[in-house]
């Protein structure tokens, strides 16, 4: 078990343009996430995952509260902008250099942080590929690659760089129904096989059950939690587990709430626009 | 300018895409598409309205001008009358004095104008330091330069150089710099998760990402060159095919001028090529991207 990479999320506030339009992104989110956890964050668009996401990464400040990784501060309002390959990101729309080989955008994390030398780079970026299935794509340019590889690579790209925590978010949103099974089975083996702290965005709540150890779901703005429900079915897990008893009770539980949510959510865009 | 060099850079990335097969494979290919023979016909057309209009009719004042026949002929003649022709030792001079000074200009053009284009597109000092003087430089045109570098910079050759130089310059800069700007944020932000220091961002994503759009500067630039090298050579030349140009127009050996003017055509249109070609080689994942489409 991980002893790494514990996430306390304490009071959370973000707040844009606030001497304009102030819009509140985030208000007092608090999630703790112990080492090892898988935790997935559901919520209608415009709830503030990805605020919250990039606050953890260390691409955007906070507003208000604190986020603490393992004792070690990372975010509080006026603090210095801490990104690092402790937390690994995983993007929406992904961000593998097209312009280098698959086997070059694994390897460079390691090399460039001076942790491994090209060779042992180049090694273990192998050994992870031929782990997802993908043992003969690394001379391929990865613009080359279809969606659910790129994925694939992405997540594999993250892994190397030994992370306290794997930030995803929505990765598999553009991918259809079929790949991202196959991806999401992957990515359980890759977390079975690593045990990294997961902290995952998305708005699809079977996925959500799918993967997680807890389920967040969020409030739309200001972004707020509003409940979080423990996933107790064993792991590992295959996609037969969503046709189980338990997995439909927790979709029908928190269906309810992530519905109210989306119906906010789109009032408040009806709103918007009148 | 702008509408030309878009087509280019279309026909660039559709050239690019067979840069993996054989040249052999590739010709025969070239061969079945329409497009040699679409070009030919173009060119056809031009050289028959050339023909009609002043060889065979004399219509109007294209009376006065050189016809295709003659000017071939001179083109092609062991003895020619004004002493000019594939076969004259005078015609290479002059290619090979505006070759040199192009491709002169065109490396201190680059050579300076990327490092700084790279810096105003990374560095929000730099670019606020430089941008507006740039853009109040930039559209003096090449000819109202001409004085000025007569009067500041030594000899006969620096100062066309110079005024060569200049028009690429600019070119390579704004380009460079819409490179850097077109990178998608979210590059660097995976380079900051990945722990790149400065000189891996700017080798392994600024530079590659900047790529595409430098090239299509350097392939604007080369045209920007050849465009004011023949207003230098005009003004202040004693060589080159720019000299050659208005000097068979005063001595009124305008066969000769035809000549000159279409071999600043094929030169413009083969060192444009040259730079297409190592652009193309250098961006091979964008090739296969844009197959893969």
């Amino acid at each position: 078990m991980a002893t790494q990479g514990a996430l306390a999320i304490r009071h959370a506030g973000k707040i844009y343009d606030p001497e304009g339009v102030h819009v509140v992104a985030l208000d007092d989110v608090s999630v703790d996430i112990g080492a090892g956890e898988f935790c997935v964050i559901v919520g209608p668009s415009g709830c503030g995952k990805t605020t919250l996401l990039n606050a953890v990464a260390g691409f955007d400040q906070l507003t208000d509260g604190e986020i603490v990784m393992d004792e070690q501060l990372l975010a509080s309002p006026g603090r210095k902008l801490l990104p690092g390959p402790d937390r690994m990101v995983v993007f929406q729309h992904g961000a593998l250099f097209p312009w280098k080989t698959v086997l070059w955008n694994v390897a460079c994390g390691p090399i460039a942080q001076n942790r491994m030398t090209p060779t042992e780079a180049n090694e273990k970026a192998r050994e992870l590929l031929g782990r997802v299935g993908l043992a003969g794509a690394e001379k391929q340019y990865s613009g080359e690659l279809s969606g659910g590889q790129k994925r694939r690579v992405e997540i594999v790209r993250a892994l190397m760089n030994d992370p306290k925590i794997l930030l995803l978010d929505e990765p598999f949103r553009a991918l259809d129904a079929l790949t991202k099974s196959v991806v999401q089975e992957y990515l359980l083996e890759l977390y079975d096989y690593s045990r990294k702290t997961v902290f995952f965005i998305t708005h699809d709540l079977e996925e959500a059950i799918f993967l997680a150890d807890n389920v967040v779901v969020m409030t739309t703005r200001p972004g707020r939690v509003k409940k979080i429900v423990r996933v107790d079915m064993p792991r590992p897990r295959t996609h037969e587990v969503t046709t189980t008893d338990r997995f439909l009770q927790l979709k029908s539980e928190l269906g309810a709430a992530i519905h109210e949510e989306a119906l906010r959510a789109f009032e408040a865009g009806e709103r918007e626009l009148a | 300018m702008a509408s030309p060099d878009t087509t280019t850079a279309l026909e660039s990335a559709a050239e690019m895409v067979s840069v993996r097969y054989p040249w052999r494979i590739r010709v025969r290919r070239w061969l079945r598409s329409p497009r040699p023979y679409r070009a030919a016909l173009g060119i056809g057309v031009f050289f028959l309205a050339w023909y009609l209009l002043i060889d065979a009719f004399k219509v109007w004042r294209f009376g006065e001008l050189p016809g295709l026949v003659n000017s071939t002929q001179e083109w092609l003649s062991a003895d020619p009358i004004f002493g000019v022709s594939l076969f004259t030792a005078e015609y290479y001079r002059h290619i090979w004095t505006s070759f040199a000074r192009v491709f002169a200009a065109f490396f201190a053009a680059i050579t300076l104008g990327v490092p700084i284009g790279i810096l105003m597109g990374w560095r929000r000092i730099f670019f606020g330091l430089t941008f507006p003087i740039l853009e109040i430089l930039r559209p003096i045109p090449i000819l109202a330069w001409i004085p000025l570098a007569i009067l500041l910079l030594p000899g006969r050759e620096i100062p066309i150089i110079g005024l060569t130089f200049l028009a690429a310059f600019f070119v390579t800069i704004l380009n460079t710099l819409l490179g850097v700007r077109s990178i998608d944020q979210v590059y660097f932000r995976a380079a900051q998760s990945l722990g790149f220091s400065q000189s891996h961002i700017l080798w392994h994503v600024i530079i590659p990402g900047a790529l595409p759009y430098i090239f299509v500067g350097f392939q604007i630039g080369m045209g920007a060159c050849w465009f004011s090298l023949v207003a230098a050579e005009i003004l202040s030349g004693s060589a080159g095919l720019g000299y050659k140009v208005w000097e068979t127009y005063y001595y009124v050996q305008f066969p000769t001028m035809v000549i000159t003017m279409a071999t600043l055509g094929l030169c413009g249109y083969l060192s444009s090529g040259l730079v297409r070609i190592v652009g193309n080689r250098l961006m091979r994942w964008r090739a296969k991207l844009l197959a893969g489409v």
